[in-house]
């Protein structure tokens, strides 16, 4: 009996529970709707944002007459899109494997070596980690001026690279290995390098994906820098290129939304547990 | 020997003593094996010599692998924030020295100070909010056996680029959009009020809409901290506590939540870091120069960026970085405090 009233309450959990979450991925439901409907419904439905009327917007779960005509249009008839695609992928890539090749030997250094001021060097290292990009947005800007990458995608790759985020969730990974192992392997005459790539790598790797979950996700999403040190609307990642598509052309912005939203998702769905991962690395005391 | 190994100066310092004492105690008694203790010095010496060496070595290692990082760091980062710093005492165009002139101007700027109380409103609001939220899904979502599916619908808005919710929310929060709908609807059928067409982004609601926008993004961040720090509570002592009687109740508020304060201040230093990238959703659905109650700190540095007030800029980064270097040190202090 005290079984079953206890699965009732979990049933009943479940449910409060999953309702409100179902709310918060409604936005998504509207942008599939939006993308496949075409335009003349679109225009139906938005009509009082045009007209300065008393009429509410109107919305369809699903479309009187569902097309694909606005990824098409996307796919075939706009190869700006594919640029902006491509400078997204890019820029994102970039970021990713030069995170990779900058900070995870640093998380290494930090995780392994207790040397005189790697304390203090890792509490700087917290510190900057935590400031938002618009204190140091002109400081960015002098060095990138002075080395004449304004106006390019290294400008939104280099400072990004040497964040030093990835640094500590990476650095939450390896701490999790067990100082024992590398001991051994020393009293073996393995030397520090060796240790790095066959014990460091392979066992840290939870904290590597992490980084590399978050850091697609948050980067895929990047809007201030690219705002401040790119003019040339032909080097815009997606992120920023997207807001600039009118109301008129609403069945373009929800397909080109749907597309934007496609590799995030991929990540999302694919690196979910790294993701947790990385937020409770992310929250680690040093 | 194995103890000296593995930890640190007391045990060697120990090590060390004892040895010697034995050195010279054979010394005294054993007059005639002067020549072994002298050998077992040799021996002590090149330990001790090892232990140095194998230390340099670490040193090394340290600095080879920090190296690539650090110096982007510092190119990026540290030296041009020293620039700043020095820009931060001239004037934009000249470059002639001219003392704490740009800290006057900025703290006598209105749109400074409109900025600070605006950004200080937000912060203050919006982190208690996602705090409480977040702990009242979390913890009956740690009871659940299955909660995986239910995790991972929060954690979605994380996926979500700010450019395409934005579309949607002007969609809910305009004055014809579906939360007006929805409450003009609400309001005819219990009677109550007639039609609503409130403007929500162009009126100071919009601050509303933004802190909403904000938990709604960073609820499911939150729910897998919490959850983590509930989980680390061992069971036992949850099992202590029933057994002694406690309700509910009880054990949440004197069990669990005692136990989740090291998870507090990590949810809250991160949340703080997250507050500032609303700037994303508020220049997106206002532009540059939004209603009032929402103009924040991030705009103002921005159209300071773009009309090329390099010295107010400057004057404010290093009051800001200032502030919040001083805010985390305080912070991780009530944070070793708690352990």
């Amino acid at each position: 009996m005290k079984k079953k009233i206890k699965g009732i309450k979990q049933e009943i959990t479940t449910v409060l529970l999953l309702l409100p979450a179902v709310l918060v991925c409604l936005p998504v439901l509207l942008l599939i709707t939006g993308s496949v409907m075409g335009n003349g419904e679109l225009r139906e439905c938005l009509s009082p944002i045009f007209a300065e009327d008393l009429a509410f917007v109107t919305w369809k779960l699903v479309p009187d007459y569902p097309t694909f005509e606005n990824y098409g249009k996307l796919l075939f008839l706009t190869p700006q899109f594919f640029v902006l695609f491509w400078n997204s992928i890019k820029i994102v890539g970039c970021i990713l494997v030069g995170q990779l090749l900058a900070g995870v030997p640093a998380a290494w250094a930090f995780a392994v070596y207790k040397v005189k001021g790697s304390r203090a060097l890792f509490a700087l290292y917290v510190v900057l980690m935590l400031l938002p990009f618009q204190v140091t947005m002109l400081s960015s800007y002098l060095v990138l001026n002075r080395l004449g990458m304004l106006d390019t995608h290294q400008a939104l790759i280099l400072p990004a690279v040497f964040s030093t985020f990835p640094v500590f969730l990476v650095y939450g990974g390896f701490r999790g290995i067990p100082m024992q192992l590398f001991e051994a392997a020393r009293i073996d005459g393995a030397g520090e390098f060796t240790i790095f790539r066959k014990i460091g790598l392979p066992l840290g790797k939870s904290g590597l994906l992490s980084a590399m979950v978050l850091g697609f996700l948050e980067y895929w999403n990047m809007m201030e820098q690219p705002m401040a040190f790119l003019e040339e609307k032909a080097l815009w990642p997606l992120s920023l290129y997207l807001p600039e598509i009118t109301w008129a052309q609403a069945g373009y912005a929800f397909g080109a939304s749907i597309i934007t939203l496609i590799p995030a998702v991929f990540v999302f769905v694919w690196g979910q547990d790294y993701l947790e991962q990385g937020i409770i690395f992310s929250g680690l005391k040093e | 020997m194995k103890q000296w190994k593995t930890s640190g100066k007391r045990f060697r310092f120990i090590w060390q003593n004892k040895n010697v004492r034995r050195i010279s105690y054979i010394k005294e008694s054993q007059g005639d094996s002067l020549m072994k203790s002298g050998n077992m010095k040799g021996r002590l010496d090149l330990k001790i010599q090892k232990f140095r060496w194998k230390k340099n070595r670490l040193r090394r290692a340290f600095f080879l692998f920090l190296a690539p990082s650090f110096i982007g760091v510092l190119v990026f980062v540290l030296v041009p924030f020293l620039d700043v710093f020095k820009r931060s005492f001239t004037t934009a165009v000249t470059g002639q020295f001219n003392g704490i002139q740009n800290y006057k101007t900025i703290f006598t700027n209105q749109a400074f100070q409109l900025a600070v109380k605006n950004t200080f409103r937000f912060t203050f609001v919006c982190i208690p909010i996602l705090v409480v939220v977040g702990l009242i899904i979390a913890f009956p979502l740690s009871k659940l056996k299955s909660a995986g599916l239910i995790k991972s619908l929060y954690l979605f808005p994380l996926a979500m680029p700010t450019a395409t919710i934005v579309i949607v929310w002007k969609m809910f929060f305009y004055k014809q959009g579906f939360l007006n709908l929805f409450l003009t609807r609400l309001g005819e059928w219990s009677g109550l009020w007639g039609e609503i067409h409130k403007d929500y982004l162009g009126s100071s609601a919009a601050f509303w809409v933004l802190v909403f926008s904000y938990v709604w993004k960073n609820t499911g961040y939150t729910i897998v901290l919490w959850l983590a720090g509930i989980l680390g509570i061992s069971g036992e002592m949850l099992e202590a506590a029933r057994v002694d009687g406690a309700s509910e109740l009880q054990s949440f508020f004197r069990v669990v939540l005692p136990n989740l304060k090291g998870s507090l201040y990590t949810i809250v230093i991160l949340s703080f870091l997250n507050s500032f990238k609303i700037y994303r959703e508020a220049y997106l659905v206002a532009g540059s120069y939004p209603e009032q109650d929402i103009y924040l700190l991030q705009h103002l540095f921005n159209n300071w960026f773009v009309n090329l007030d390099f010295d107010k800029m400057a004057a404010a980064a290093v009051c800001v970085g200032g502030f919040l270097f001083v805010v985390i040190m305080i912070l991780q202090r009530l944070w070793d405090k708690s352990e």
